[in-house]
């Protein structure tokens, strides 16, 4: 039933095989060859979902490029011209901007199963790295791209972002040089635009790159599944095509559907009016905010009390997942087998989407009105705390202290056994 | 056979070690620079150095007002500082402050204050609020809508993640009320 090689009947099609075996490749990562566990559930969709996304995303944007000028005085009044009167320029735009966002929701969730079912433990470190890189470049690309539109939350946006690397300021002068060499200038203006759309067409090729890199490393150990146990006799697998391939393909109809739905009916309910206001350098608008899927790292950096802790807390809130292979010494992998873990793990989700909340709101409100009440200032900083204390207190010391459930033998036992409850 | 020679001379002074390094110091000092003009370029180019100071007359600006000029692509802040703020701004030289630095140091002549209008934070233009802050902290200086931070009336960082006092811009006095920026 698992893999079996690529051997082409077709005289031409093994002559060219011969002399370039890409379709056997194929065949053994994403088809008859690729034997993979038979229990995915659909938790499992997002890897390819996101691949989909990411194809997408590049789609429209080269189709974006073809009407859009990159210079402060043209920029906005492009976008604007592409959304009257290029035909169909908006349905571009709007799967562009809406895609951004469907690509990181399907990315976050991708993550979390990965956090939820172990898929970050040995043997896979690697390929976790290469995701949380292919990460760090979306948010690069994500970033550099709300600003193309040259609107006030753009301008804004690149203002404060490209501030916090003003935070490393270690002797005098520093922070303005570093400053400068981003902007190419004394402020964000023509130059940082010019660099930023430079920049957001390249990245999406590299990640394209490092994409690839993440399925090779994939393929070593293969793909993870719900129980976290190695899958091991035929009857543990099945082929990727036509299984997964199919299951894949009936949730990427029901993606597409949502997908859909934001594009027609709802385009800017993600996005900020405030950008449809042309850049202004003197007025910053009275609600900066990042687009939401930053929220919950700008809640972070707002949490702190100094600029320079706050930018590297913010930045290290992002980089502990490189080290969770080893911050979570548990055998077991997945979640399911261990109550306490999947407790504070979704303790760790609910306490990431308040984090998203308090990154919309300014520090000095009160938000509970006990007492002399309570600030969101506070607030942020007693979920920081849990965002840190989950990676460097919690995990380290439920993974070595939880009794874990029987994990069963095999993933084949696990069916049987299913059935024989039933 | 030349990794054998490689292998056995480790640590020794050979022909070919020596060759091996002094090749590998050009070849990085070579790839440093030509990297160099790559990130160089990146730099603010020459028109954008060359932007002029610019004068401004600061007479017209009456009793209590600020008024916002463009330097170097910056927002600068001129405000005429009335009497009472002088004082109040005075008074709290001693209060407990993130970046303390007396009244006598934010502006050559007391009534006038000229400043970067960039919060010192992450760069955010802070808006005027000289009339009282709308929350529970009250600086009446100038509030960050960004992340709060609170300016005085000298412009001095009271509360807030900001961690410098409203930059000064560089200038001097042409004439009485004159000023020349940069």
């Amino acid at each position: 039933m698992a893999s079996h090689k690529y051997e082409p009947k077709n005289k031409a099609v093994k002559w060219f095989e011969d002399r370039l075996p890409i379709l056997g490749l194929l065949h053994a990562s994403v088809g008859p060859g690729y034997g993979t566990p038979r229990n995915l559930n659909y938790w499992w969709n997002f890897g390819s979902l996101a691949g989909f996304m990411l194809v997408m995303q590049i789609i429209t944007g080269i189709v974006l490029v073809m009407h859009y000028t990159p210079d402060t005085s043209l920029a906005f009044l492009s976008i604007e011209h592409l959304m009257r009167d290029v035909n169909y320029g908006w349905l571009f735009r709007y799967a562009h901007s809406i895609g951004a966002s469907m690509f990181f929701v399907v990315v976050y969730i991708h993550i979390l199963r990965g956090v939820y079912f172990g898929s970050y433990k040995s043997p896979r470190e690697v390929m976790w790295w290469l995701g949380l890189v292919i990460y760090l470049l979306m948010m690069a690309t994500g970033f550099m791209g709300y600003v193309l539109p040259w609107g006030q939350m753009s301008y804004w946006g690149a203002t404060v972002i490209t501030n916090l690397f003003g935070a490393f300021n270690f002797f005098q002068g520093m922070g303005n040089g570093i400053l400068h060499l981003l902007w190419g200038g004394f402020s964000v203006g023509n130059p940082t635009l010019q660099r930023f759309f430079s920049l957001h067409y390249l990245l999406p090729f590299i990640i394209v790159g490092v994409v690839i890199l993440h399925i090779w490393a994939l393929h070593i150990p293969r793909s993870n599944n719900p129980l976290g146990i190695d899958a091991k006799g035929p009857g543990d697998k099945i082929p990727f095509h036509p299984y997964y391939t199919a299951k894949d393909a009936f949730g990427l109809s029901f993606f597409i559907v949502i997908f859909a739905i934001f594009v027609f009916y709802l385009p800017n309910i993600l996005g900020n009016p405030e950008n449809y206001v042309p850049a202004n350098i003197i007025l910053t608008p009275p609600d900066v905010e990042p687009e939401w899927y930053f929220l919950p790292f700008y809640a972070i950096l707002k949490s702190m009390p100094s600029k320079l802790f706050g930018v590297l807390t913010m930045f290290a809130s992002i980089l502990i997942f490189f080290v969770l292979p080893w911050l979570d010494v548990s055998k077991v992998r997945s979640a399911k087998f261990r109550p306490a873990t999947a407790f504070f793990f979704w303790l760790f989700v609910i306490n990431g989407l308040f984090l998203g909340f308090l990154g919309t709101v300014l520090p000095t409100k009160i938000l509970i009105h006990v007492g002399g009440g309570v600030t969101a200032l506070t607030l942020g900083r007693i979920a920081t705390f849990y965002y840190f204390a989950y990676f460097l207190i919690i995990l380290p010391w439920v993974s070595r202290k939880e009794k874990t459930r029987p994990v069963p033998a095999s993933i084949a036992q696990s069916v049987l056994d299913a059935r024989k409850e039933a | 056979m030349t990794t054998n020679d490689l292998i056995n001379h480790k640590g020794e002074v050979t022909r070919r070690n020596f060759l091996y390094i002094t090749t590998s110091v050009v070849g990085v000092a070579g790839v440093a620079a030509a990297a160099w003009p790559v990130i160089d370029q990146l730099n603010p180019s020459d028109d954008v150095l060359a932007l002029s100071s610019i004068e401004v007359d600061m007479s017209p600006i009456p009793l209590g007002h600020t008024i916002t000029v463009l330097w170097r692509g910056k927002p600068i802040f001129i405000r005429h500082r009335t009497p009472e703020e002088i004082a109040k701004s005075v008074a709290d030289n001693t209060a407990p402050m993130i970046d303390p630095a007396p009244d006598s140091t934010r502006a050559q002549k007391a009534e006038w204050l000229v400043q970067i209008g960039i919060c010192t934070h992450l760069g955010c233009v802070p808006p005027d609020y000289h009339g009282g802050v709308p929350t529970e902290v009250e600086y009446n200086g100038w509030l960050c809508p960004c992340h709060g931070s609170y300016y005085d009336t000298a412009g001095r960082i009271r509360f807030g993640p900001a961690p410098r006092n409203l930059d000064l811009a560089p200038y001097k006095y042409l004439s009485d009320a004159v000023v020349k920026i940069g």
